[in-house]
């Protein structure tokens, strides 16, 4: 029994000493569920400038934790969504956008798959649909066995 | 015609081919500010070397401007400094330091030691110019012509090539522009 205590304490120092000593996390306190919510999509949805693979959720970066504490004040500063993607899309162009807004430039990101997907469609049906061959148009005529039959005989 | 679609898939190949090899040769942080053709973000901070001096965005007006945002934690921003001590030299451009996100007492000794460039540092300790610039990182360079309006802005550090190649060109314009008034 006085084991298992002295084992227990140890393992509860060990706990301790190693969450006192865990790398520094950003806390945020939000006001509602729903915010935090909001913020968790949004540092998803935006792209990290420097680190271009990353979004803001994802990367350590400097930069990145500065947008996710900006993106925090402007949470609470009560700002709709829409009015923060502005917010950084005026600073950081549409690139911190992992969803790009649909204009003129994407387009062709935004249709092109679906216009593959439809050509591709479209010449399986038309491969598929094209009528076999008649057996009888591959026949030969009157004409042509005649000739033949020559070309035979000759030899 | 018939043969040509037979050599379709060979050519949307090699098409490809192109396409993706070019994109290896891209500088994937070599990205357009949304700021360009937009005036310069409005604020008031102090300078880097008079914590008494506030400057504000109507301080850079009236000259062609370059920004450059440096820190001395930027170990880049250290290679390209003698190129922008020979840049403040040219008597057409205003050269503006933008110390983002650094220690007061570090760049200024930084300045002392290695030879200050700039007309004055604007100390940006938080980063909220440098965020509402769009600045990602150290060394990052605007242009800003005489109207006030972002013309350019260059991530990464400036030399004697990048300034020929990226700048020159630009400035020159910029001069025309200023001197036929517009």
């Amino acid at each position: 029994m006085r084991l298992i205590s002295i084992f227990l304490l140890a393992v509860a120092i060990i706990v301790g000493v190693n969450q006192a000593s865990a790398s520094p996390v950003e806390t945020f306190e939000f006001r509602d569920e729903v915010t935090k919510i909001r913020f968790q999509a949004l540092s998803k949805e935006l792209r990290c400038p420097k680190c271009q693979n990353q979004n803001l959720a994802d990367s350590n970066s400097p930069i990145a934790q500065d947008l996710r504490k900006e993106l925090y004040e402007l949470l609470q500063q009560g700002k709709a969504d829409s009015e923060i993607v502005d917010f950084m899309v005026n600073r950081y162009g549409e690139f911190v956008l992992y969803r790009p807004r649909v204009s003129g430039l994407t387009y062709i990101l935004w249709f092109g798959p679906a216009v593959l997907i439809l050509l591709g469609i479209i010449v399986v049906i038309v491969v598929v649909r094209r009528k076999p061959v008649d057996k009888k148009t591959l026949a030969l005529s009157v004409e042509q066995q005649d000739k033949l039959k020559k070309l035979l005989n000759d030899k | 015609m018939g043969k040509l679609i037979r050599f379709l898939p060979l050519i949307l190949v090699i098409a490809l081919g192109v396409v993706l090899y070019r994109g290896l040769s891209l500088n994937p942080q070599d990205m357009p500010s949304a700021l360009v053709g937009k005036p310069m973000p409005e604020f008031s901070l102090q300078t880097l070397n008079n914590n008494e001096r506030i400057v504000t965005q109507a301080d850079l007006l009236g000259d062609i401007v370059l920004v450059n945002v440096w820190a001395t934690w930027c170990p880049t921003c250290k290679y390209e400094h003698p190129y922008l001590v020979d840049i403040a030299k040219n008597p057409q451009v205003k050269l503006y330091g933008l110390n983002y996100k650094d220690e007061r007492d570090g760049a200024q000794k930084w300045l002392k030691y290695y030879e200050d460039p700039y007309v004055f540092s604007i100390f940006d300790e938080e980063g909220t110019l440098g965020l509402n610039l769009g600045v990602y990182g150290a060394p990052e360079t605007f242009v800003i012509d005489h109207h006030g309006i972002i013309r350019k802005r260059f991530a990464g550090a400036i030399d004697t090539r990048v300034w020929r190649r990226e700048f020159e060109p630009l400035i020159a314009q910029l001069i025309e522009e200023k001197k036929q008034g517009k």
